[in-house]
């Protein structure tokens, strides 16, 4: 039995890629294994912990849950392109000055889906903040960093919004 | 706060963030999967999807041939260059436990056991040949429950020794029977803990590279402990220790479970010999459900007699748990047991004490290292006792608890339990979180709301935390545990410092405490310094990371081994500048003159000097700008000790329980840097939320896993946690310099018996108790209904 592969190609953190995939093979195995993308993680599988979140198309996303072959033509961004993109480049100092991750495992998925929440803009509220993180596993921080890291950011961004 | 010696810049103490954190947050970590080499290969295993079975025989040949496959390894061929693990312990006399095969070669005792391995060219193909291969079975019967495991009926799983019985330990202090006969009255309680799992978000991973050429061995490992590793893999492999490396990369979460021995892990370094290619393995989330080491799983008996003046008297405890089919290896699985029976009552001033731990073998997954190690359960069983008791009294259960706490004066004292507390600043935990939580105003509240019938309970509890272990308690046990930590401390040629340490970090901060705790030593700052750690061949020999060791034993080996590089560089700075060692301290990075503060000499032009112009020192001068400090720790354990309280809300129609506050005073001793302090402190207590509210690990009655997906076995998450407010008491222990106690399992301890106490105190009304965790919607609607029937 050799492996069943098709010809995909996509934007990687804003960069063109081409490449051959086994149909089996999920976004984030792809991403990991092909491009050696190493910073989305698995530790599920199926879905439930978030360790895996990617954005594809503007849209956080489940990694695990999509095949690469349906990412032909989209527009994949990871920690990696979100990270060098500046865009939370905010969020990431908040999260480093409250400890708001220990082992890390689950942080690039806590960092893509918050930057989800803070990119529709206002201060939530941190229920809505802890709502918002409720499908992303952490085993470490006990959440509550993790919300005060966002809160700031969302607060420290609507000054700097009300200012300009 | 003054630093250690009073003379360094002042980190130790503060808020310091961790510069280590920095690449996890920007997505790059390098964790063990994340790790490629040439001529890697990967492997899957073949387990056993029953709960107890003969293996007849395993016939590979369809799996041979599949894509990608390079060898199929069976339980037998392992054991013939790999010796089993035996974990019978040396100093408890009636311990008895199997040799546990790194695979099953003939009797598969749990489900998931893993029989033979699959190594392919990817994880897919090994997957994929893996349900080619035909393990010939024959099912038999499981023996699932404890009580009966214990029965003399009841089939051994291990024939050769007899019964199920692993071990029993009884600790007899005073006369209890006498004590609970004359006491006014008498509460008691059952107790069930279920079994859970760690759920590390990272899965076990493991890379083994072994060289042929060389015959060497090096392993990148997801573990709390490089060192035991390698001593491991030298010892059940016949490979000389020198020539064996274990680098413990990024750890995706340990909590214990990373500190025990899995015989997967130490069958891929048996496999890497076999095929001369390194071999890795990631353990995926149902693998780590089914063959991760588990935990806890015990059953409680108690009773608490109490005097006419509502002092506790006595208590009687009687505690069973199951460990699986086997004592965990190397540390065994018997502190689960005895650390229960050990810890309960040791805050109260009572004097007679009765308990049995026995522990029984069972057909689940073996029970292992995990947050707590028993003390949860001592001291649940103990605080709800005690609650029940206040109830009994009708005295305030924060009143009561500081009637019954051992004075200040009483120290040090030994517990009736056999708890050796140089001090525990109880009274003034209990005074600092009553404070933080504004106890009063939560009693007007739950009285009030219980007016309109909803049903509201506090919860305020003492826990302790045996921490940082040492040779009292492990080396009697026969059991190669290193209990002493180590660190190196080197001036670099242009004056910046790099350390080695034996203690690890999985994400709790240690190596930043052990940089502050250094930097202040030398009088230099967070940016001239830097910490490695994690790598057996290049560090100091030590523990590595269990038992809320890292600041405690790690730190005062980093502290002395700061101070006697500062001795040492004062040393040539005085034979530089031609005065005395006394005269010279070091601040801001600059050697100065102790008398005036003026600055003499930059570090970078000492090291400068010790390392490329020692022409220009006297004769014989030999600069010494590297040191290493070892430190053992003179106790069996460190105590430290704290309060917790919970506020919780139940809603009697559906069995829910809502958190609606947190609050948590502890003393862990000097506090080496509150930011990494109270996220431990945090990230435990929603640990121990967990086990108590959602965790368990669900067997049927043949060994079946029943719940093994994250989808199906509940784990906290952010929309139902509540926020913790922290304050802190600090006693520096007097037994270290730097006076570091443990704090990495106090919230998990603590938040266990918390929550037990907040749910039976707003179900108290009702006349319901909870009777055993996890705390089910189902469960809670049971003991209403139940009270409502008598």
């Amino acid at each position: 039995m050799n492996e069943e592969t098709t010809q995909i190609s996509l934007t990687v953190n804003g960069a063109p890629v081409t490449r051959a995939v086994a149909v089996r093979r999920h976004l984030v195995d792809f991403l990991r294994l092909d491009l050696n993308l190493t910073g989305s993680h698995l530790a599920c599988e199926h879905g439930v912990c978030g360790a895996c979140t990617v954005r594809v198309d503007g849209n956080v996303t489940r990694g695990c849950l999509m095949l690469a072959v349906q990412t032909d033509g989209a527009d994949v961004v990871t920690i990696e392109g979100l990270s060098a993109s500046g865009e939370v480049a905010d969020l990431q100092k908040e999260f480093e000055a409250r400890n708001a991750a220990q082992c890390g495992f689950c942080t690039p998925g806590m960092v893509l889906t918050s930057a989800e929440l803070l990119a529709a803009g206002g201060v939530p509220s941190r229920e809505v903040i802890r709502d918002h993180l409720s499908g992303n596993l952490c085993r470490c921080t006990g959440y509550q960093a993790i919300v005060d890291a966002v809160e700031a950011t969302a607060k420290s961004r609507a000054a700097a919004g009300a200012g300009a | 706060m003054t630093p250690p010696d009073g003379h360094g810049e002042g980190l130790v103490g503060k808020p310091v963030a961790r510069p280590n954190v920095r690449r996890l947050i920007h997505g790059r970590g390098r964790y063990t999967d994340d790790i490629t080499v040439p001529h890697m290969l990967h492997a899957a295993f073949v387990r056993s999807p029953y709960g107890h079975a003969r293996v007849n025989g395993i016939d590979s040949t369809m799996a041979d041939g599949a894509p990608g496959v390079v060898r199929i390894v069976t339980g037998a061929e392992i054991a013939e260059i790999c010796t089993p693990m035996i974990a019978v312990a040396a100093h408890r006399p009636g311990h008895k436990s199997a040799p546990q095969h790194m695979l099953a070669v003939d009797h598969a005792c749990y489900q998931g056991e893993a029989v033979a391995a699959v190594i392919a060219a990817s994880r897919a193909e090994a997957e994929d040949a893996a349900e080619l291969v035909v393990v010939d079975w024959d099912e038999l019967p499981a023996v699932m429950d404890m009580m009966e495991a214990l029965s003399p009926d009841s089939p051994p799983i291990h024939p050769e020794l007899g019964d199920n019985l692993c071990f029993q330990h009884v600790i007899d202090t005073g006369d209890a029977a006498a004590a609970l006969a004359a006491a006014d009255f008498v509460v008691e309680h059952e107790f069930e803990f279920g079994r859970h799992t760690a759920v590390t978000l990272e899965g076990r991973v493991i890379l083994a590279d072994w060289d042929p050429v060389e015959e060497r061995l090096t392993v990148h490992q997801s573990h709390q402990s490089p060192y035991q590793m390698q001593d491991v893999y030298s010892r059940h492999l016949g490979i000389p220790e020198h020539k064996v490396r274990v680098i413990t990369p990024d750890i995706g979460g340990g909590f214990g479970l990373k500190i025990n021995v899995h015989g997967e892990e130490v069958a891929i370094a048996a496999i890497s010999m076999m095929l001369g290619k390194p071999v890795k393995y990631t353990a995926d989330r149902l693998e780590s459900f089914v063959a991760d080491y588990q935990t806890r799983d015990h059953l409680g008996f108690a009773k608490m007699g109490v005097d006419a003046d509502g002092r506790i008297t006595s208590m009687d405890f009687d505690n069973i748990l199951s460990v699986g089919p086997y004592t965990a290896y190397i540390r065994f699985g018997l502190a689960e047991g005895v650390m229960a029976i050990n810890c309960a009552a040791a805050p109260y001033g009572l004097t007679d004490y009765h308990a049995r731990t026995r522990v029984a073998y069972v057909n689940k997954g073996v029970v292992g290292m995990f947050r707590g190690v028993g003390v949860p359960i001592g001291c649940a069983v103990t605080e709800v006792l005690v609650d029940q008791a206040a109830a009994k009294a009708e005295i305030d259960p924060v009143e009561f608890r500081r009637m019954n706490y051992h004075t200040d004066e009483d120290y040090p004292l030994t517990s009736v339990g056999g708890y050796a507390a140089k001090y525990m600043s109880l009274h003034r935990c209990l005074d600092a979180c009553a404070d933080i939580m504004d106890y009063k105003a939560l009693r007007a509240d739950q009285a009030r709301k219980r007016e309109t019938g909803v049903f509201r309970g506090v919860g305020v509890v003492t826990f302790v935390e045996a921490a940082a272990f040492g040779p009292i308690y492990y080396g009697p046990s026969g059991a190669r545990v290193s209990t002493q930590d180590g660190c190196t401390v080197k001036l670099e040629p242009s004056g910046v410092v790099r350390c080695l340490t034996s203690v690890t970090d999985q994400g709790q901060g240690t190596l930043t405490g052990i940089a502050q705790i250094v930097a202040d030593q030398l009088g230099i700052g967070m940016d001239d310094i830097d910490v490695i750690a994690g790598d057996s061949a290049t560090t100091p020999y030590g523990g590595g990371a269990w038992a809320s060791r890292g600041m405690a034993i790690g730190g005062e080996a980093a502290l002395q081994a700061g101070k006697a590089l500062k001795d040492n560089i004062l040393d040539l700075a005085a034979s530089i500048l031609q005065t005395v060692p006394a005269a010279l301290t070091l601040s801001g990075g600059e050697i100065r003159d102790v008398a005036t503060g003026e600055a003499r000499m930059g570090l970078a032009e000492l090291a400068k000097v010790g390392y490329f112009r020692q022409d220009t020192l006297p004769a014989g001068t030999q600069p010494e700008l590297m040191v290493t400090r070892h430190y053992v720790p003179g106790a069996s354990y460190f105590v430290a000790n704290g309060v917790q309280g919970a506020q919780v809300e139940i809603d009697v129609e559906t069995g829910f329980i809502k958190l609606l506050g947190w609050w948590m005073a502890d003393d862990c001793g000097r506090v080496i840097n509150p930011l990494m302090v109270d996220e431990q402190i945090r990230g435990g207590i929603i640990q121990g939320i967990g086990n108590t509210l959602y965790e368990h690990c669900q067997y049927d009655e043949t060994g079946q896993m029943l719940n093994a997906s994250l989808a199906d076995y509940l784990l906290p998450m952010a929309g139902e946690m509540p926020d913790i407010k922290i304050a802190h008491v600090e006693t520096p222990i007097g037994s270290t310099e730097l006076g570091a106690n443990g704090i990495g399992e106090s919230g998990t301890i603590g938040a266990i018996a918390a929550l037990w106490c907040a749910v039976n105190d707003a179900l108290r009304p009702l006349g319901a108790q909870v009777t055993k965790q996890p705390f089910t919607p189902e469960h809670i609607l049971d003991v209403i209904e139940k009270a409502g029937r008598t």
